[in-house]
Parts: C-alpha cells; sequence; structure tokens
C-alpha cells in the first residue's frame, strides 16, 4: 500500500463484509508524544477469539476466492516497520476494533494520502452503512457524519457525482484548517 | 480567508439536484442503468482502483451517461487488478481486467456507449454458444 488511506480504505471493507451499519475511522496525530493513530471501529457480526488470534497471519482469510488475505498483515506490518504496535480487539455479535499506532516522525510512517476521497467514496458506495470519520490534530479536530449528510440531502442520493465532488472538498478544506500532516 | 465548506452549502447543492431530479425520474429504475462494480479488496486498492472508480465516477457523469457505481470484494483475478465488472441494461456482466485509467476511458467511449467489447476481458464463465 503506498499511504495509508489505502490501508483505511482496505480495513473498511473488512468491516462491510462484516455487515457493519456503523463504522468509526478515527484518526488521532499527537506530533508531541510522536504517535499517529489510526482506529477503526464497526458494530459488525465480530470474529471468535481463536479466530482473531489467528487474523493476523497471511493465510488466514474468510474470503472464498483465494487461501490468502493480506490486508491485516500488510498494515500489521507497515505499523511495525515504524516501531508502532497493531491490535485488533474483536467480540462476536458486538463488532470488531482495528488500531495502527505509528511512530509519527520515523521516515518508514507512511502518508495518509486522500483520506477525503477515500471516506467520500466509501459513504457513496455503501449510502446504507453510517460512516462517522473523527480526526484529531494538536491544532483541532475535524468531525464528518454521513447521518448529518444524509439529513441535509434530504433523500437525494449521497452517489451523486457532484455531492461527492463537493463533500470531497468540504473535507479536504476542514483538513486544511486543522493541519493534518501529509 | 475564503470561508470553509460547510453543510449550508450542501444544502444548496441538494436543491440544486432536486430541480434537475424530476426530469430523470422515469429513468431512476437500476434495471436501466449501467452499473460497474469496482473491485476493492487489498489487491484492488493496492494495484489504484480508487482512482479508478474516481474516475468512472466523473468522467460518466461528464459525458452524461446515468449509472451506478459501486464497490465490491476480490473476484479472485488478483493477477489483473484493478478489475472492473460492467453490466449493460438486460445484458450478462462483463468484467475487464487490468483497469487503468485509459482503459476505463475506451471502456467508456467504446463498450458503454456503443456496446464494443474492448480487449482485456476475463472469461467468467464457461457458458459455450449454444446452435
Amino acid at each position: 500500500m503506498k499511504d495509508l488511506s489505502m490501508h483505511i480504505m482496505d480495513i473498511v471493507q473488512n468491516s462491510l463484509s462484516a455487515k457493519a451499519t456503523m463504522i468509526t475511522i478515527e484518526i488521532i496525530e499527537n506530533m508531541d508524544e510522536d504517535s499517529y493513530v489510526i482506529n477503526i471501529k464497526d458494530d459488525g457480526i465480530g470474529m471468535s477469539r481463536e479466530f482473531v488470534s489467528t487474523v493476523t497471519d497471511p493465510y488466514v482469510t474468510t474470503r472464498t476466492t483465494r487461501k490468502i488475505g493480506l490486508g491485516i498483515p500488510l498494515l500489521k506490518q507497515n505499523a511495525e516497520r515504524t516501531g508502532g504496535q497493531f491490535t485488533i480487539d474483536s467480540e462476536e455479535g458486538k463488532g470488531t476494533k482495528v488500531k495502527a499506532e505509528f511512530i509519527f516522525m520515523h521516515p518508514d510512517r507512511l502518508p495518509i494520502g486522500d483520506i477525503a476521497g477515500t471516506v467520500v467514496l466509501l459513504c457513496a458506495a455503501n449510502p446504507n452503512v453510517t460512516i462517522h470519520y473523527h480526526h484529531v490534530t494538536n491544532s483541532g479536530e475535524y468531525n464528518f457524519d454521513t447521518t448529518e449528510i444524509l439529513e441535509t440531502l434530504d433523500g437525494i442520493s449521497i452517489s451523486e457525482p457532484s455531492v461527492i465532488k463537493f463533500l470531497k472538498e468540504m473535507i479536504n478544506e476542514n483538513l486544511q484548517m486543522i493541519g493534518i500532516s501529509r | 480567508m475564503t470561508q470553509v465548506k460547510s453543510l449550508a452549502d450542501l444544502r444548496r447543492i441538494k436543491e440544486n439536484l432536486q430541480g434537475k431530479m424530476s426530469l430523470r425520474e422515469n429513468s431512476n429504475n437500476p434495471e436501466s442503468l449501467v452499473q460497474i462494480r469496482v473491485a476493492m479488496a487489498t489487491c484492488g486498492i493496492a494495484s489504484g482502483a480508487k482512482q479508478v472508480m474516481e474516475f468512472f465516477i466523473e468522467e460518466l457523469d461528464k459525458r452524461n451517461i446515468q449509472a451506478v457505481v459501486t464497490q465490491t470484494g476480490c473476484m479472485g483475478y488478483c493477477f489483473a487488478e484493478p478489475t472492473v465488472e460492467i453490466t449493460l441494461p438486460g445484458q450478462a456482466p462483463v468484467v475487464y481486467g487490468y483497469v487503468d485509467i485509459n482503459k476505463a476511458d475506451s471502456i467508456i467511449e467504446k463498450y458503454i456507449k456503443n456496446g464494443e467489447l474492448v480487449d482485456g476481458i476475463i472469461p467468467v464463465n464457461y457458458e459455450t454458444i449454444q446452435k
């Protein structure tokens, strides 16, 4: 993966496969503690304790088209390469929480990439799923929630190209206001 | 400094769209639209499926083709990512592999507009042609 937003897109696809209806993407940049944390939480079907303990193994996957699942192992590798940590907690019937912690200033910490485009594409492709995106930096925070977007749109589809374009610009401008690092 | 975009601006876009909506109400049946599904599992994302999906959304709108663009999981053709499944109204789905921006452009121009097949189709079924 070339950037962190691609990893986020990938992990959220897991949540969607787990039939999640509410997904929270949280990015916490903490310059003072040199930490860059990505949390992804969902209310999907969750995983059993045994499955969670094996899920970072690339030869474990739920897919049936092939026997390899690299999404989680790749993110774990990239987090650990910076000296960070990767944890995954899950409970059957409740949901899953993935946490990837990177060392902020480490040269191997990938850039965030097009996070606004990623969040908007996820919303547009999955209009029935509530997506909450929360980004914190040392100079502020930004919240994006599909609930208020859908209320404002009042029946107009979130997948309309002009809406997608607008939302991407709106997120980008707000992220610029809180000075996210690239 | 310019004002940051907010939900109030979104409301304006919504009102603008509502005006246009009534014109195309009768074509709102998804069966009558072109359906595009971009494979977005680890393999697809890593090879650039997101840019391809954004390209389809933007270009179909610019070229005035009504379509539904969504995401799907891995179809098992990881070697040929990004893969895209296109269903024209009333036809069987066709899966294209190695779809970059140029390929996506010719898929729109040739296949979606004119129904001409483009190189790079991945055979997903083994149906034979019945005499």
